[in-house]
């Protein structure tokens, strides 16, 4: 699968996860995040952000559990908790914020 | 515990590696693993020294196949495949040396 | 959810075969259920720990930097076999991560105490 973004084409999997991490950008990610009706805050990219860190750090995206815990530790408790991220992510934080940060899914992830 | 191997004893330390780890138990050879079953080769006496610690079995279809049924070891269990489902069940956990 | 105790054995080298990626897929994918996993590295499996992989030119994943998150899944339990280690001229100081060294016969006994041992 795939989508066309500017005049580029971006190749997906079958559940619309960026195939290629390096063709990631910030307009991929608006593209990406209003598929999923998710319309982007200063909240939602720092969690993006953070994911991309993670990724870049350890070369996994973190189950929910994980990432609920790890930003908790570094953005706050107010932050690293089920419900706020959900809000921000109604499809799963996990998941959905992962696509719209173009990494793959989480492994543990059904 | 049972412990499988599939590799060959003259190839891979797979055996080896679960007589030096393994206080005990059950060893099942399978595919070329069952070399190690055969009598008359360099590892035989490793085999029949570790008798004192562990039962063997290997599988008669593997054996078969490689033309060595008639010679297998005396003291290693030759078994089929459903032997093989048994002694999984029998076991609380199965390691496979792979 | 019941909680099993889960040990992943790991014996081969990274990249060769995909034993060893597999098998930190299992690892995080028991972490995420919230498991009781240990993990051992035994013979080959030894290198998946050596620091300082560079796998930029192969095109594969340097997985060697995941180990650093298993401490977010609560994962602590990794046992090395003193003797592997010894037999490719290695030490603790070589691993990317801090693990417990163990005696081969030390990490068999740990094996006859697992509920599920996987094999890698």
């Amino acid at each position: 699968m795939a989508f066309e973004l500017n005049g580029k084409t971006y190749e997906t999997d079958e559940e619309g996860y960026l195939v290629n991490l390096s063709d990631w950008n910030e307009d991929v990610a608006k593209y990406l995040a209003q598929q999923e009706g998710v319309n982007l805050t200063d909240a939602h990219w720092e969690v993006i952000n953070f994911l991309r860190d993670y990724y870049n750090e350890f070369q996994i995206a973190p189950a929910v559990r994980v990432l609920t815990k790890a930003i908790g530790k570094k953005l706050g408790p107010e932050k690293g908790n089920s419900q706020y991220l959900y809000e921000l992510f109604p499809y799963g934080p996990a998941k959905q914020a992962c696509k719209i940060a173009g990494l793959p899914k989480p492994t543990g992830c059904v | 515990m049972l412990h499988i191997v599939n590799k060959s004893p003259y190839d891979r330390p797979a055996l080896n590696s679960v007589l030096a780890t393994a206080e005990g138990g059950t060893i099942l050879l399978i595919e070329d693993g069952v070399f190690a079953a055969v009598k008359g080769g360099a590892e035989e006496a490793k085999v029949k020294a570790a008798m004192a610690k562990f039962k063997f079995y290997a599988l008669q279809s593997d054996l078969e196949a490689r033309g060595m049924a008639d010679r297998v070891i005396d003291g290693v269990t030759v078994t089929d495949y459903a032997g093989f489902v048994d002694l999984v069940a029998e076991h609380k956990t199965c390691q496979s040396w792979l | 959810m019941t909680t099993k105790k889960f040990m992943m054995v790991n014996r081969k080298a990274p990249y060769g075969t995909i034993y060893a990626w597999e098998a930190l897929e299992v690892v995080l994918i028991a972490a995420a259920f919230e498991q009781d996993v240990s993990l051992a590295f035994l013979d080959d499996g030894v290198y998946q720990l050596k620091k300082g992989h560079n796998t930029k030119a192969i095109e594969t994943k340097a997985f060697e930097k995941t180990w650093g998150a298993l401490e977010d899944y609560d994962i602590t339990k990794l046992y090395v076999a003193q003797e592997s280690l010894a037999e490719r001229g290695l030490t603790a100081d070589d691993l990317a991560v801090p693990v417990e060294v163990l005696s081969r016969a030390e990490i068999g006994k740990l094996m006859e105490e697992q509920d599920v041992i996987l094999s890698f």
